[in-house]
């Protein structure tokens, strides 16, 4: 029973512990089919901070982040989170296919009661000015994409739970997930980012989880 | 509340943009109800006799026939999962969706029902009545059934599984409406059945949405 286990590589500064904490995540682990689906997790992350999860197919990134969104329900340790909003982007989008992207915003910022900044300038700075009048269901897949991505900035919320936020996206799409996230980061935010790996974000405040899968390998 | 008004509209915009998910429940209960003086005969004392529990049990499938739809979209496409991160408390919107549900699956139904009447011969003066029993036990059906979509969502055959589930649950609904109806028919009292199907109302209204947002939890984990 070769139980993987797990590294935590601390930032390379010790100067920033003014900051606030915003989660704290002590012995996590769930359980499926009587295996845990990832050896027990333990981290905190600071307000300012940006904590990579990375990992192999089936290594529970996915589970660890929907669990920290609160859709999971832990089998075993805690997770104590003082950010007052959460946002979440999955692998399923939330994108009404029948809504063009300016109408499936306009519901996000009309759902979470506010405009941060107009919905416009959102679209803009997503590269979806061409096509926000379009349904969502002829756009392709990273449009669809990036008109996720543009709710982070419609609504402001103190945590980001990004799973698989690069995939899908050309070349201009990463650049802008990572400027999202260092505009996010500078400004006090915290954020999540589960990724397979072919592109990280390069973070002065980043700490990385590997996730190794956690239950019994035949080696 | 403004979660809750911005969800609303958004699912009637969406309903209206889909006109097929709107009538189907409409035609399967006009069917439905359209192949009872076929299949037992035009006698129209005895049409009028099953008339109220011939458009009740129509009613009652048109609304399962509906149901699926209620969270299918938002289950598949990712936004229940935003709906329980938004921090906004899942059984206010549970209700929102519901109440969306009831208004386009159920609100036509008591709207079409007097056509039904007339189709079975029912007495003019049990229309009133017929109405009011549908338009205060549409919505227990529709709440009730949020309850068990809520549970059977994450099921591939959870369709059929929800019929098996919720229509025992509607015994009662089905067995105090049709009495109503009867009552009038009978010159008797009908006061009380409607009386009970209001009781019946404000309390799946109060316990249905957080019983639907509990199975909808388990069922996304």
């Amino acid at each position: 029973m070769a139980f993987s286990n797990l590294q935590i590589l601390q930032p390379d500064s010790e100067t920033q512990a003014e900051l606030p904490e915003m989660l704290k995540v002590s012995q996590l682990s769930l359980e499926r089919y009587f295996q845990p689906v990832f050896q027990p997790v333990d981290f905190s992350l600071k307000a300012g901070e940006l904590m990579v999860i990375t990992g192999a197919n089936g290594s529970g990134k996915t589970t660890l982040i929907r669990l920290l969104a609160g859709i999971l329900t832990a089998s075993s340790g805690s997770i104590s989170s003082s950010a007052t909003s959460t946002a979440y982007l999955g692998h399923a989008l939330a994108i009404k296919e029948d809504l063009s992207a300016l109408q499936n915003l306009r519901f996000v910022a009309e759902f979470n009661g506010g405009f941060k900044t107009s919905i416009e300038l959102v679209l803009r700075q997503a590269g979806l000015s061409r096509v926000a009048h379009q349904p969502a269901r002829t756009l392709s897949a990273g449009q669809r994409k990036r008109c996720a991505l543009a709710r982070l900035l419609l609504v402001s919320a103190q945590l980001w739970l990004l799973d698989e936020p690069y995939s899908n996206l050309d070349q201009e799409g990463i650049e802008l997930v990572d400027e999202l996230l260092i505009q996010h980061v500078s400004g006090g935010g915290a954020a999540i980012v589960a990724t397979h790996g072919e592109h990280r974000p390069q973070l002065e405040r980043q700490r990385d989880l590997f996730l190794l899968a956690g239950f019994a390998t035949d080696e | 509340m403004q979660a809750f008004s911005a969800l609303l509209r958004r699912d009637l915009s969406l309903a209206l943009r889909r006109r097929d998910e709107l009538l189907l429940p409409l035609f399967f209960m006009m069917v439905t109800v359209s192949l009872f003086p076929l299949g037992i005969g035009p006698s129209s004392d005895l049409l009028a006799r099953i008339a109220p529990g011939v458009i009740w049990i129509a009613a009652l499938l048109a609304t399962v026939v509906s149901l699926d739809s209620l969270f299918r979209a938002d289950y598949e496409d990712g936004s229940l999962e935003q709906f329980m991160v938004s921090g906004q408390p899942l059984p206010l919107l549970v209700l929102a969706k519901v109440l969306a549900h009831w208004l386009i699956a159920g609100l036509p139904v008591v709207l079409l029902s007097p056509l039904l009447a007339l189709w079975l011969n029912l007495d003019v003066q049990a229309w009133w009545v017929m109405m009011a029993s549908l338009a205060l036990g549409t919505p227990i059906l529709s709440l009730i059934g949020a309850i068990g979509v809520g549970l059977t969502i994450g099921l591939r055959r959870g369709g059929q599984l929800l019929s098996l589930l919720v229509f025992p649950l509607y015994v009662p609904v089905l067995i105090i409406a049709t009495a109503a109806i009867m009552a009038v028919l009978d010159g008797l009292p009908y006061v009380p059945f409607l009386g009970l199907l209001l009781a019946g109302l404000l309390t799946s209204l109060t316990l249905a949405p957080f019983a639907a947002a509990a199975a909808l939890k388990i069922s996304l984990s």
